[in-house]
């Protein structure tokens, strides 16, 4: 491959861009704070373009094929989302501009609040975190806050089963919280015996993926519930997997107090190689006044059917604060508000249906041939195991890699921890039975080249733009920046 | 209408795959009670009537960035080369995942390695993450290194010229931590006041350059007192500022952090934008975020991959820097477009003329018999006015008189600074623009 780093295309005295002439006097500048040197590229426009263009060539995403990388729902992201995100009218619009001139964003927001609290089963939600992991962070906050509240000042643990993700316990210990992991049981839920002997009046809460990483829906949701809220303590689900749940059931109508909402999974909006995402918290009843804000509310009711009402924001009265500069990531709430109206209520029980369909077909079309740990009807993604018990030396990575030559993007690796070799697959329901057949049978291809062929999987990639990259020296020898640290200069 | 391609066929031939006899029985584990609810929504739009609906919408905003705006207060507009938005577009960077697969992600992968080596030159710092959600969470994700690398300190002190929203979010995002945070007391950003809080319990101390009220302090003097205590001094700059300004690399600052959103981002009513976050090598496992290293494949042959990730949540669980995944990768990758494009001469010249501009301003309204500008201090993009009425009203006024976009009422967040207007010029203002703005504030000031 190699495309040169853009510093490398640089020229002296080279300039990618003319502004204007200045059209006022100059002013004196503060001499003991300018700047000697600059050290950034001097490349023309058509350099950066062929230069990013190249870059992105080097990229798989779903515009260029499937993508059934597990807990990341990497459904297709509609190019209608993006166009109305760029209307002037949004984004264009400065955050602190007097609310009567922005009402048409207050109501997009006030829409996706609405829409959301309908989807989640809650009470309220506020937009403002601004990715999942951001969210559940905002969750555990509210919870402590709560409790506190109320005096409760004993508090400290929080639940946390061993198959959640790992932002789970780091948004525990963010918040000053003690984490305790509960065990899996047998057919993939989590151990009541254990769960039940843990709760006490010293729990916060328990933070609950449901659907589980292992794509199963929690088969005694409500006795998890009813346990947790027993001793006092409150349920968190990770939305990470609602993509399962639209139209299915509410989170909020099984008792879950707090829930973050992924829109860049289950809305649709994309995942620009690593965010923007967004992450809505959605509340139930007890919790609306901890809400971070602001949040948008009616301020004045329409007069009639024919004029809009007036919106406006307000600041939850025991809110834990802010979590972010202004109101969320705006951007990306429009996207999803666009997927929403385009969808519809029954459609959006349609795409959880399809979801949970195109994973139960997948599953079934590799199971025999992989072994599949909790092989019962899954929702939206399956975890299947990477090795073989006749085919030695092959791992999960080895598969992955394997799969590229294929020109799939690889399932997700090694995680849930809780299975060996894991494989976690999650379809989503943009793709047809023809991309899941093809991606079968290449999954089923490689199971055999692991018997007949294995060097095949352990050199692969062998067709991406580099092979198989050096992650140890990447960590032992350090090389974060390809310029010279300033000595000397501007000090 | 949906996204959705199966064909009754196909869904037929699927469930008969699965054997089951329906969609329904797939949901066999939920329980029944609440199985299935009537969402109280609408029915589905097609893409057309959905388009025309938020045009719609939109169209009942005012964009402030399509009219003459003196409105900055942390987010600002500043002109964005179009190549920013054609890069961004293409959907291998727009729809791909955060690189955890190296071979299919190098597109992603040295794009963020060019970002994060454009940021340090920037700043004059030694190493960058990939990103934050933004300038004020990467304030809050500076404070937990600072708590974490600095031993048995709980002090933070923060001036009261950092941005009001990013002390309110890192007050959130350390309610459960038992810190003592303090310097914001009052609404005079004073850098000698601040030093004077410096002790030996402190872990870090924080400014803003330029300060909330678009001032240019002496960072040098707060960065050089941190260490003398031996405590982390952390620069919450401007990006576009430090196309002409000294970078606080420069002082020795440990941290620089801020917000992006002047690097080709729209102001797109707050987000997403962009929080960019340097430090010191020494830090550098502390530090929070995703990373991307140089290495080399299996051939031999250079090639990015993210590292370090034994810091991070995925691994480290409890024991992580953060709890943070998804960042902002692709306005990382519009900062660095813009960086790109705009290269070495054309961000200064941005800069200058942000300066130029706004200190012609400042002039031309200093002059007007009923305000007067504060010039005690040298200012880069944005000054204080003192104004003869309310700021709200005089703004409405502007608004709704001229269709001008007037400055930050600062009352709002620090109710001593009453009649002060915080105003922002910025290269996208033209001089008629600014003669048209001093007029208006003439004839409204009664």
């Amino acid at each position: 491959m190699k495309e040169p780093l853009i510093y490398d295309l640089s020229s002296p005295g080279r300039e990618g861009i003319q502004l204007p002439a200045p059209d006022v006097p100059p002013a004196r500048l503060p001499a003991e704070f300018i700047r000697e040197d600059l050290d950034l590229p001097e490349v023309s426009e058509v350099d950066v373009v062929r230069h990013y263009l190249r870059l992105s060539q080097l990229n798989y995403g779903i515009d260029k094929g499937f993508y059934p990388l597990g807990s990341c729902t990497m459904k297709y992201n509609p190019k209608l989302n993006e166009d109305v995100a760029r209307l002037p009218g949004f984004v264009a619009l400065h955050p602190y501009q007097h609310p009567d001139t922005v009402q048409g964003a207050l109501e997009v927001m006030y829409q996706v609040q609405e829409w959301l609290k309908e989807i989640g089963g809650f009470a309220g939600v506020s937009l403002q975190p601004a990715a999942g992991a951001h969210g559940e962070f905002t969750g555990i906050l509210m919870m402590r806050a709560y409790h506190l509240s109320r005096g409760d000042t004993k508090r400290t643990k929080v639940l946390i089963p061993d198959s959640a993700h790992g932002t789970n316990p780091a948004s525990t210990s963010m918040s000053g919280l003690q984490v305790v992991e509960l065990p899996s049981d047998p057919r993939g839920n989590i151990d009541m015996a254990a769960l039940c002997q843990q709760c006490d009046d010293t729990v916060v809460g328990l933070m609950i993926t449901n659907p589980n990483t292992l794509g199963l829906f929690e088969e005694h949701i409500l006795d998890v519930v009813k346990c947790v809220h027993d001793c006092g303590g409150l349920v968190y689900g990770d939305g990470a997997n609602l993509n399962a749940l639209m139209g299915i059931v509410r989170p909020g109508d099984l008792g879950f107090d707090v829930m973050h909402y992924n829109l860049h999974k289950t809305f649709s909006t994309p995942h620009g190689g690593g965010g923007p995402g967004s992450g809505p918290v959605g509340v139930s009843e007890r919790l609306v006044p901890f809400l971070p804000g602001p949040i948008v509310e009616i301020v004045e009711e329409a007069e009639d059917e024919t004029s809009p009402p007036v919106y406006g924001f307000r600041m939850p009265e025991k809110s834990i604060g802010r979590v972010k500069s202004f109101y969320g990531q705006f951007g990306i709430i429009v996207r999803a508000y666009a997927y929403m109206l385009v969808n519809g209520g029954p459609g959006l029980r349609k795409v959880s249906e399809m979801a949970v369909l195109n994973a139960n077909y997948l599953r079934v079309r590799l199971q025999g041939v992989y072994p599949i740990p909790y092989n019962r009807i899954n929702m939206h993604e399956f975890v299947a195991e990477g090795r073989f018990p006749d085919a030695e030396g092959i791992r999960a990575l080895d598969i992955s890699k394997r799969l590229m030559d294929y020109g799939f993007h690889p399932p997700t690796n090694y995680f849930p921890l809780i299975v060996h070799e894991a494989l976690m697959i999650e379809p989503t329901e943009t793709e047809s039975k023809e991309t899941l057949d093809a991606f079968a049978d290449a999954l089923l291809a490689i199971a055999r080249e692991a018997h007949e062929q294995p060097e095949l999987l352990r050199e692969a990639p062998h067709i991406t733009p580099v092979g198989r990259l050096d992650e140890v020296r990447a960590a032992k020898e350090l090389v974060l920046c390809c310029r010279p640290i300033p000595v000397g200069k501007d000090t | 209408m949906s996204y959705i391609p199966h064909t009754e066929a196909d869904i037929k031939a699927m469930l008969e795959a699965i054997g089951v006899g329906g969609i329904e029985e797939l949901f066999r584990d939920v329980p029944e009670a609440f199985r299935f609810p009537e969402l109280a929504l609408p029915e589905g739009l097609s893409q057309m009537e959905a388009g025309w609906l938020l045009e719609e919408i939109s169209s009942t905003n005012l964009p402030g960035g399509k009219v003459p705006i003196f409105l900055g207060a942390g987010a600002y507009n500043h002109y964005i080369p179009p190549v920013v938005g054609h890069v961004l577009l293409r959907g291998e960077f727009l729809t791909s995942y955060t690189p955890y697969q190296p071979e299919v992600s190098q597109g992603t992968l040295q794009a963020i390695f060019e970002y994060q080596s454009m940021i340090c030159a920037l700043t004059g710092m030694e190493v960058s993450n990939a990103s934050h959600y933004d300038g004020a969470t990467s304030l809050a994700e500076a404070v937990l290194l600072a708590i974490n690398s600095v031993r048995d300190r709980r002090k933070i002190i923060l001036s009261c010229g950092i941005h009001p929203e990013y002390r309110q979010v890192v007050r959130t995002y350390t309610q459960g931590m038992g810190l003592t945070i303090v310097g914001d007391e009052g609404c005079e950003a004073d850098v000698q006041a601040l030093i004077g809080q410096i002790d030996d319990q402190t872990a870090m101390v924080a400014v803003q350059y330029p300060n909330f009220f678009g001032q240019i302090e002496d960072v040098k003097l707060v960065i050089e007192a941190a260490h003398a205590r031996g405590a982390l001094a952390c620069v919450v700059a401007d990006p576009i500022a430090l196309g002409l300004l000294k970078p606080p690399g420069a002082w020795g600052a440990d941290i620089v952090v801020g917000e992006g959103q002047g690097l080709g981002i729209p102001l797109s009513f707050g987000g997403p934008y962009l929080g960019f976050f340097a430090t010191r090598e020494k830090y550098v496992r502390k530090m929070a975020g995703r990373l991307v290293g140089e290495t080399v494949d299996v051939h031999g042959q250079p090639g990015y991959v993210l590292t370090l990730a034994t810091r991070e949540q995925h691994i480290r669980r409890e024991k992580a820097t953060s709890n943070i995944c998804t960042n902002q990768g692709l306005m990382a990758l519009a900062a660095a477009v813009y960086m790109s494009v705009m290269g070495k001469h054309g961000l200064r010249k941005v800069a200058e003329l942000c300066y130029h501009k706004a200190h012609y301003a400042a002039d031309e309204i200093n002059k007007l018999a009923d305000y007067s500008v504060d010039f005690s201090k040298p200012f880069f993009k944005e000054f204080v006015v003192q104004c003869p009425r309310s700021v709200a009203e005089i703004n409405e006024d502007l608004l709704d008189l001229y269709e001008i976009i007037g400055g930050f009422d600062l009352e709002q967040m620090y109710p001593a600074r009453r009649n002060q207007m915080l105003v922002a010029v910025t290269e996208m203002n033209t001089r008629d623009e600014i003669d048209e703005f001093v007029r208006a504030l003439g004839e409204v000031a009664k």
